[in-house]
């Protein structure tokens, strides 16, 4: 509503000196995807839940002055609790804590390193494949489905029993699980994109292909990887537990959740806490990534 | 263009002959593959400064033909030349002709890279061909001027924070940045609301005469072809069935498929509007064509001439009628006087 004033212009402002108002950059994908996540209480307190025991296990010989390896007769399976023990001893007298925290060494980077290198390798063949298509993409996708076809904890011991017990062995074998559901994560997802105007437009401006991928193909796919990957994580640090429970990854008296759990089995019935404890933590951390992963994609799925 | 410029000038893009046929492969292995006939033997010249209009219904092969045009897929036979000479099939020689011709695509936001901002959008075609970050920036910031969008507020801004029609300026600025001579539109104004739709086809108009630009305008909207285009051609499964001035296409149609596209335009006015479809039924499909003219099945016309043999027609000419009744000599009954 401009009602014009009848008595002549006022001192109106010259438009060139009014303020220019330069917009700053506006907020980026991830940075807003970020903003959304923590706006997200169940993701938060995954997160820092996971930040706390991923920092505290990595920080162990601070945290702590026993030596997760060397126990005491005397002290064995004392309950939660106990003074100069707070969660106890295992059955060979071992602090409960100090394991657990240098058992979580293990058991993440037993979860992370194939998720790591699934990514790589699986994210890479899926982009090419995705990518190229055609016969080549049937080739790798074809591969990937005889991989398919054997249920993904019965291979991974399958791999793992035939190259032999350790924690390197365990992490190839988990290694090759993981990659064929991410190259077809990745496939999928660069399929999408590679349809797109905007590929088009960037082939009809003369870009080749890896320029292509990098600048428009991997940003776009990045999302949904990222979101597939940490739910692998869960699934990884449990099948990793999964194989040392049965002996075929880390050995003793190697610190780990699931070797852990094998070897505190006997105590079940005298100190049923302390032989669940090295689960709770599996089922925190495995619990974490999974909600977490949730969380992530909901963040995402807005704009 | 005017008869009396005959003096020829180099087309700044010419088609000859463009054949393409995409292959569809049965369900069973073994099975023999079909044949889509997407675009066949298309030819146009694009004078330089002018706006060629290419119309058809969905699924005629316009897209197609934009894409050839683009070299992003190679034809079967026939020939793009720019100024007069062939492109080189080589990286480097697409990579020249790219800068040269450029496109804008139908959907705005998926031509728009959703995790770039506006401003690294433009910039990418440049800094491919070498330019500097610089500089391509200044000149991103003078495009997006240019087409009426203050680079202040939108030059950091992501495309799903803008409207359709600012989105497609943007798409307008980033083919601009390459200093492209050709623009081709596909369908680029189709998706925006009518009024935007004005604003951008001004926009279009006034860029074309300051930056010196020739343009093939896709689209299956009569008027706003009317408005933009200087010549036209016509589509029909692939083919052309008639191309000429604009304003001569619009008066005095001569292909029956012209008529009754042109019959079908909505008219403004009450007295003229019409209840029945000027033409019925679907196109055939384009992988078991009909044996003599495409048009025949549909063609109120017909005749037993027209289902025989195809019509001929003379290649490169700017006019062309590909239809018997144009031709004095195919037997048609009514031949010669349509014309």
């Amino acid at each position: 509503m401009s009602i014009v004033n009848s008595e002549g212009p006022q001192t109106a402002t010259p438009i060139s000196s009014l303020p220019v108002t330069v917009m700053p950059r506006s907020v980026g994908y991830w940075q807003s995807v970020w903003q959304r996540l923590c706006k997200d209480k169940v993701s938060m307190i995954c997160l820092i839940s996971l930040i706390l025991i991923i920092c505290a296990s990595f920080a162990a010989p601070l945290l702590t002055s026993y030596d997760p390896a060397i126990g005491s007769v005397i002290k064995r399976l004392k309950p939660v609790g106990t003074e100069g023990h707070i969660l106890g001893t295992d059955e060979l007298g071992r602090d409960m804590l100090t394991r657990l925290l240098y058992g979580g060494r293990t058991s993440l980077i037993m979860g992370f390193v194939p998720v790591f290198l699934a990514l790589l390798i699986g994210g890479s063949l899926g982009t090419f494949a995705g990518f190229v298509g055609g016969r080549v993409n049937a080739i790798i996708m074809r591969t990937a489905d005889v991989l398919f076809a054997f249920p993904s904890v019965l291979l991974a011991v399958a791999i793992a029993g035939a190259l032999g017990a350790g924690v390197g062995n365990a992490l190839v074998a988990l290694t090759i699980v993981l990659v064929p559901p991410m190259i077809r994560i990745t496939e999928s997802a660069t399929t999408q994109v590679r349809a797109l105007d905007f590929v088009e437009a960037a082939r009809a401006s003369g870009a080749g292909n890896l320029t292509i991928i990098r600048v428009h193909v991997l940003g776009n796919i990045l999302g949904p990887v990222l979101v597939y990957a940490t739910s692998l994580l869960s699934v990884a640090i449990i099948m990793a537990a999964g194989l040392s429970f049965i002996g075929l990854g880390a050995k003793p008296p190697t610190a780990e959740w699931g070797l852990m759990l094998n070897t505190l089995r006997a105590a079940i019935y005298s100190q049923p806490l302390i032989a669940a404890l090295p689960g709770v933590f599996i089922f925190i951390v495995s619990l974490s990534f999974n909600m977490l992963s949730d969380g992530l994609r909901s963040a995402m799925e807005v704009s | 263009m005017k008869p009396a410029e005959k003096v020829r000038i180099e087309p700044a893009l010419e088609a000859i002959s463009l054949e393409k046929t995409f292959t569809v492969r049965g369900g069973l292995p073994g099975s023999a593959a079909k044949k889509v006939h997407a675009v066949s033997d298309v030819s146009f010249q694009l004078q330089p400064g002018t706006t060629l209009g290419i119309v058809g219904e969905s699924g005629c092969g316009k897209s197609t033909l934009a894409r050839l045009l683009l070299q992003l897929i190679e034809p079967d036979a026939g020939d793009v030349l720019l100024d007069g000479s062939q492109i080189l099939q080589t990286r480097a020689g697409l990579k020249a002709y790219r800068r040269q011709v450029q496109m804008v695509f139908q959907d705005s936001s998926a031509s728009l890279n959703p995790r770039l901002t506006i401003e690294q959008s433009i910039i990418f075609g440049p800094l491919i061909h070498g330019v500097d970050k610089e500089s391509a920036r200044t000149d991103a910031h003078e495009l997006l001027t240019q087409v009426g969008l203050e680079p202040t507020l939108y030059a950091g801004r992501y495309p799903h924070e803008l409207s359709g029609g600012q989105r497609q300026r943007v798409n307008i600025a980033r083919a601009l940045a390459l200093r492209p001579k050709i623009v081709i539109f596909d369908e680029a104004v189709s998706a925006l609301d009518k009024s935007v739709e004005a604003q951008v086809l001004n926009l279009l108009n006034e860029l074309k005469a300051k930056l010196d630009l020739s343009f093939i305008f896709i689209s299956h909207d009569l008027n706003v072809v009317r408005y933009i285009a200087d010549n036209l051609i016509v589509m029909y499964l692939g083919e052309v069935v008639e191309s000429g001035s604009v304003d001569r296409i619009y008066e005095n149609p001569r292909h029956p498929y012209t008529k009754a596209l042109l019959a079908s335009m909505p008219s403004t006015d009450p007295e003229e509007r019409t209840h029945e479809a000027p033409i019925v039924g679907d196109p055939p499909s384009p992988i078991d064509l009909p044996q003599g003219c495409r048009f025949a099945p549909r063609c109120p016309s017909a005749e037993a001439v027209c289902t025989a043999n195809a019509p001929a027609h003379d290649p490169v000419g700017a006019e062309v009628v590909r239809c018997h009744m144009a031709d004095p000599v195919s037997g048609h009954s009514l031949a010669g006087q349509s014309s």
